[in-house]
This record gives C-alpha cells, sequence and structure tokens, in this order.
C-alpha cells in the first residue's frame, strides 16, 4: 500500500450536544480518491463525525465542535473561511433524498444556477451531463420538467446525486445513502459511487458491514464517539489490530 | 362490559362531530339564503356599473360601483402591504431567530395584535391621521387595513413555514445556499401554497371589515382618483342602507352583501385552485 494521502484529515476533534460527548479526541485522515467508510455501532458518532466533514454540526441545536478539520491543509472552521464554499466543496446525500420543490431540471440547474457556474446557454448540456453521470438522464431525458416529487425513491437519490455533483464538489458525503432505498437502486447508487471515485473522495457513513466490505478502500471504525481503528480495508477487515473491532466485525454486537 | 361503553362513547362522540357539523352548515346555508334571497330581486347590470345618483339612498336610480371600486381598493392595497412585512417577518422568525426568546415574543404580540377588535384599528389609524393632518382617504383606509391584516397574514404564514421539514433548508445548505437563497429560492418554493392561502385569509379579513375603515378611508359615491380622495366600501354600503327606513334600500344592502360575498367566494376559489396548481412541485 503506497503512502496515503489526505485529503480530509481531523484533528483532536471533540463535539458536544448540550453537556454530552459525541466525539472524542477523533484525529483521521480521509485518503483522496478513495472510498472511506465509517463504521460502528449505532450511537458510536458516525454521523456527527460526518456532519463535521462539511459544517453541518453547526446547524444542530447546541452544538459545539473543538478542534480542527483540515480540507487540503486548510481548516474549515477558520473564522476566515466562508461556510458556503465549505459545503460547496462536497455533495451530500442524506439516509432519505430531499429534492427541492421544483421540477428534475431545476433540481440539477439550483447549484449551478446560485454558483453561477456555467452560463445561460451551457446550463442545459450542463444538467445532462450531471443527470448522466449520476445514471439518471435516460429515465428523466422526456419529463425533466416535472415534478421532482414525482419520481421514485431511488431515482430521487440518484437525482440529489446528480445535484451535488453539479456544484462541483471535491468529495462526496453520504449519511447511510442506500438504506431508504430497495437493493436495485442501492446496487445502482454503489454503482455510481465507484465510478466516481476516480474523481472524487468520497465519505460514507454505514451500518451494514456487507456494502462496506464491498465498497471500502479505507475504513474508519469507531466506537462511544472514539476512532478505535483505521487503516485500508483489506487490513481492517482481515487482519483487525484491536479486539473491539475484531467483535464487531464478527457480529458480536 | 367496557367494550360495549366504548362502543357507547364512539357513537356519543360522533354523534356531537355530526351535530357541530350540521349547525355550521345550517349558519351558512341560512346566511347564504337570506342574502340571495333579499338580494337577488334587486341585483342588476345597474347596481354593479354604475355609482350612486341623485336619491338613490331615497330608492332611485344608480348602483354601489363606488363600493365595488372602493373595498377592492382598499383591499389589494392593504393585503400588498401586510404582505410586504409580514413574508419577511414570517422568514426572519423562523430562518434567522429560530427558537429564540425574541421569535416567542414577537409571536405573542401578534397574537395581541390578532385579538384586537378592528374598531380600535381604525380609531388608532383615525388619530395618526388627525396627527399628521390627513382627512379620510383611500390611503388612511389602506394603512389602518395592513395593520389590521398585517398580525393575521404574519402569524398565519409562520405556521406555514414552522412546518417546513427541516430536511428541506438542509438539502439547500448542503448546496452552498446562504440563508437567503435558501429562503427565497427553496422555502418559499415550498410554502408558495400556503403562503397564497395566507394572503387570501388576511384578503377576506380586510375587504369585510367595516369599522376599521369607517374613519379612515370615509365614504363617497364617488370613485377614488387619487390616494387621497376617500372611498367607499362595501360593509359600509351594507351598514347605511340597512340605516335607512326604505324597504327598496334594505334591499340593495342585502344585494351589495351578496355582491361582497361573491368576490370573497370567488377569490377563495380562485386561490384554491392556484394554491392546488403550486402544490404540484412542494415535497410532501
Amino acid at each position: 500500500m503506497s503512502e496515503i494521502i489526505p485529503h480530509l484529515e481531523t484533528q483532536n476533534l471533540n463535539a458536544y450536544y448540550g453537556s454530552t460527548q459525541a466525539l472524542e479526541d477523533v484525529s483521521i485522515v480521509i485518503p483522496r480518491n478513495q472510498i472511506t467508510m465509517i463504521i460502528g455501532p449505532s450511537g458510536c458518532g458516525k454521523t456527527t463525525l460526518l456532519k463535521c466533514l462539511n459544517r453541518f454540526i453547526e446547524l444542530e441545536e447546541n452544538a459545539r465542535i473543538e478542534g480542527k478539520v483540515l480540507l487540503d491543509g486548510e481548516n474549515i472552521y477558520s473564522p476566515s473561511v466562508d461556510v458556503t464554499e465549505v459545503r460547496k466543496k462536497s455533495g451530500l446525500l442524506a439516509q432519505r433524498p430531499y429534492p427541492l420543490p421544483m421540477s428534475i431540471f431545476d433540481n440539477v440547474a439550483y447549484g449551478i444556477r446560485i454558483h453561477r457556474l456555467h452560463s445561460r446557454g451551457q446550463l442545459h448540456q450542463a444538467v445532462q451531463h450531471y443527470l448522466q453521470v449520476a445514471g439518471l438522464w435516460e429515465e428523466v431525458k422526456d419529463r425533466l420538467h416535472a415534478p421532482a416529487s414525482q419520481l421514485s425513491i431511488g431515482q430521487q437519490q440518484r437525482l440529489c446525486l446528480a445535484r451535488g455533483l453539479a456544484v462541483e464538489p471535491e468529495i462526496i458525503l453520504g449519511d447511510e445513502p442506500t438504506s431508504a432505498l430497495d437493493p436495485i437502486s442501492a446496487q445502482h447508487i454503489e454503482k455510481r459511487l465507484i465510478e466516481l471515485k476516480q474523481r472524487y473522495t468520497i465519505v460514507l457513513v454505514s451500518h451494514i458491514l456487507r456494502q462496506a466490505r464491498r465498497l471500502a478502500d479505507y475504513v474508519i471504525f469507531m466506537y462511544m464517539g472514539r476512532v478505535v481503528e483505521a487503516g485500508p480495508a483489506h487490513q481492517v477487515f482481515n487482519n483487525p489490530q484491536h479486539e473491539r473491532t475484531r467483535a464487531y466485525l464478527s457480529g458480536e454486537f | 362490559m367496557r367494550w360495549k361503553w366504548q362502543q357507547l362513547e364512539e357513537k356519543i362522540v360522533q354523534l356531537f362531530m355530526l351535530l357541530s357539523f350540521a349547525l355550521i352548515l345550517f349558519c351558512l346555508l341560512l346566511i347564504l339564503y337570506t342574502i340571495v334571497a333579499k338580494g337577488l330581486p334587486s341585483l342588476s347590470w345597474a347596481m354593479i356599473s354604475q355609482t350612486p345618483k341623485g336619491g338613490f339612498y331615497l330608492g332611485k336610480e344608480g348602483g354601489i360601483l363606488n363600493a365595488i371600486i372602493g373595498s377592492l381598493y382598499l383591499a389589494l392595497g392593504g393585503t400588498l402591504i401586510a404582505l410586504l412585512f409580514a413574508f419577511p417577518l414570517a422568514l426572519l422568525l423562523n430562518i434567522y431567530l429560530s427558537q429564540s426568546l425574541w421569535a416567542d415574543l414577537v409571536r405573542l404580540s401578534l397574537d395581541i395584535l390578532w385579538g384586537i377588535p378592528s374598531i380600535v384599528y381604525g380609531a388608532f389609524g383615525f388619530t395618526v391621521m388627525i396627527f399628521l393632518g390627513w382627512r379620510a382617504s383611500l390611503l388612511g383606509g389602506i394603512l389602518t387595513l395592513a395593520l389590521l391584516e398585517f398580525p393575521i397574514m404574519a402569524r398565519a404564514m409562520d405556521e406555514v413555514i414552522r412546518r417546513l421539514p427541516p430536511d428541506l433548508p438542509r438539502a439547500a445548505y448542503a448546496l452552498g445556499s446562504t440563508n437567503l437563497e435558501t429562503a427565497f429560492f427553496v422555502v418559499t418554493r415550498q410554502i408558495l401554497p400556503g403562503l397564497a392561502t395566507a394572503a387570501l385569509l388576511a384578503f377576506g379579513r380586510g375587504i369585510g371589515d367595516a369599522a376599521s375603515v369607517l374613519f379612515t378611508a370615509g365614504y363617497t359615491d364617488r370613485i377614488p382618483n387619487s390616494l387621497f380622495s376617500p372611498a367607499a366600501s362595501l360593509p359600509l354600503a351594507v351598514f347605511f342602507q340597512l340605516g335607512t327606513p326604505f324597504p327598496e334600500v334594505q334591499q340593495r344592502a342585502y344585494s351589495a352583501a351578496l355582491i361582497l360575498t361573491i368576490i370573497v367566494l370567488g377569490i377563495s376559489l380562485s386561490s384554491r385552485w392556484l394554491a392546488h396548481y403550486l402544490d404540484r412541485f412542494s415535497i410532501h
């Protein structure tokens, strides 16, 4: 295994909701152009960690963090950093897809318009491009101006992927992005993510171990707010260093 | 035994629901019947196309075009101005001030304002107008109505925005939207049907209110030609004509009420249709 090139990095990250501590001294690296999967039992802080990576943690009530999150070496929490710029750099796939209340076309065009990424003339072409990348174009090309809410939930998740890619991010964050989908739609999303790691750094939260084994290049195992073990997938899965990781992987909790 | 009693309970509650529904329906139909039965005979083209001629209030020729136009001007103007303040306030309460003590304080004030009788708004508007040296005028009426409609509209919109699923603004934030972009391009799009309903609710209250325009807009037989000329209104047309001792004129009061009802009904139905149309894009 060659040297890890970090894209994202956390240093001594602590997160609190009110007086309960959700993350304790988390220091991890997230390698560039790989799929990193954060695994662990529910309530271990996986989603909180993900939320720290695009400053979504700030939208939670009473949440407070200490420590640093470095994106290409720059702390995204430093006061001089614009939060919208941070979020633009990462596309987010939520547990349940949430289309914007507009047409299929406008959902993808929204980010392009607010960030003025393409001229009006190129807009249609750009929308088509991202819908193709997300694998949705063929299914929607005849009804681009229909409400996005008419799509099936699996199609909606791919629409959210296209919408996220349209703002030209570097990172794709996914919070159990297939958990609300049927198996076929989940497979669709997984296939796209494997294709996309050529160009993007992908960080996924998952509680499905089989999925983690299928997709992960790099694994972070968390337990009770702490990182127990992190490393290349083959190493963590085949030769875990910690007793707790071993127990989790063998299904003991 | 318990089973029997539960069934009985169910039946009693259902009976009460049915009774209250019947009572409401009965009142509505009675009102409509009274207005139509008494108003329809004297509803004529002249009523809606002419202003009062000499001797109109004694039962002679003319119509109430002055009041129809006046009411539309007053209510539309009032609604537009109220909208200008109510919508940003509702957004402010939910997107910028959410969960803060200030938001609760503002909501409390709006609820109090909502409960103030409209005659108080009328008196307040009148006092301010005297202080400014204004006479009864369309503008005075519009501003007073805006004041009356504002808390209703703001509170109704506030409730509409509060029911917004929190994942929706998050989806927009995830794409790097600012608060303002989220508010205007995403949240507004989602709640447009609710906003239309809130605006209509306020419009209905405004166009039907007599007390607030009594002192502030005055009454005139002419169609207002500037913001500073007095304006007639349908509720006052009903009020004045019912107060005369002549049966023909009293009958005209009912036909004025019929016209007012038709306007409100028409706007209500078209806004329902509009809300339904806009709702296609909302996420449920």
